[in-house]
């Protein structure tokens, strides 16, 4: 129960930060990625605060043995780089900056009641389960200590 | 860079690392939203709930915000039927088989400094211009 509440709360917060931050709006996103246009570099900052904050989360979770309200971290365990990876990114990019919409904008703004928002979730649930039913272990992740 | 906003920008990133380290640290979970996503398709037993429970979380943070006396907030998608279902389907697909998306690979990986995720965000973010490159200014498609 605490876990749930534990995800349900992170989730509300990852919320709020994508709208305060504006990344909720796809027009937001292309501003930063249409590099031959208006630029707009907000984007870059929102990973930066990002990043940031989370860094210390994550040395602070370094040190410990296991999370408050769980057995055990699960961390990716794959550390090489290859084919599947970048193509994966590529393509991902590719979708990306078609709409301007990646997967935690896509769910959140949902908010907004908008049919075209509804659409290209449909398509992403699509996509995501069409790639796991193709793969054999799609994100294999194990407790770290293992 | 009229548009620029600096200040709300690193205030919303600050939140969504703080969203991270609170996943990480309580429930030893990466918040990467396509790998929460992927793992409820098929949803396995004991392992759902608080994946719907952090997505459910999403929309009612960006409903909280607009609530809370911020009804400017807005979402502007202006893409065509087909390109939404082409993006969408192109998002899934890619960000599954790469193993995550900008908030898996660009927040947390990087956070971790881990070396895939940095060449994933790298690779993703260079094909991100090109396509927007390509589909504004090239092709004049305008999304």
């Amino acid at each position: 129960m605490k876990q749930i509440l534990a995800a349900l709360g992170a989730g509300i917060i990852f919320g709020l930060g994508l709208a305060i931050s504006q990344m909720v709006d796809p027009a937001k996103v292309i501003g930063f990625l249409d590099l031959a246009g208006n630029w707009d570099p907000s984007l870059a900052f929102v990973m930066a605060g990002a990043v940031v904050v989370s860094f210390f989360g994550f040395r602070a979770a370094a040190g410990r043995l296991k999370p408050y309200f769980a057995e055990a971290f699960q961390m990716p365990k794959a550390t090489d780089l290859d084919a599947r990876l970048i193509g994966g990114a590529a393509v991902f990019g590719v979708g990306w900056g078609l709409v301007g919409v990646c997967p935690g904008p896509a769910i959140a703004g949902l908010a907004f009641g908008l049919t075209e928002s509804a659409i290209f979730v449909v398509a992403l649930v699509v996509g995501a389960g069409l790639a796991n039913l193709t793969l054999a272990k799609p994100m294999p992740r194990v407790p770290v200590s293992d | 860079m009229e548009n620029f906003t600096p200040l709300s920008a690193l205030i919303g990133g600050a939140l969504i690392g703080a969203a991270a380290s609170i996943l990480l640290l309580l429930n030893g979970r990466i918040a990467g939203i396509s790998g929460i996503l992927g793992g409820l398709l098929p949803p396995e037993r004991g392992d759902t709930a608080w994946r719907f429970l952090f997505l459910l979380g999403l929309p009612i943070g960006v409903a909280l915000w607009r609530w809370l006396g911020n009804p400017a907030a807005a979402l502007h998608i202006t893409s065509s039927v087909p390109i939404l279902v082409a993006g969408g389907l192109l998002v899934g697909l890619g960000s599954r088989i790469g193993s995550g998306c900008t908030s898996g690979h660009g927040v947390c990986g990087m956070a971790r400094l881990s070396r895939r995720s940095l060449a994933a965000t790298g690779t993703f973010m260079a094909a991100a211009f090109v396509t927007v490159f390509v589909t504004r200014h090239l092709i004049g498609m305008g999304g």
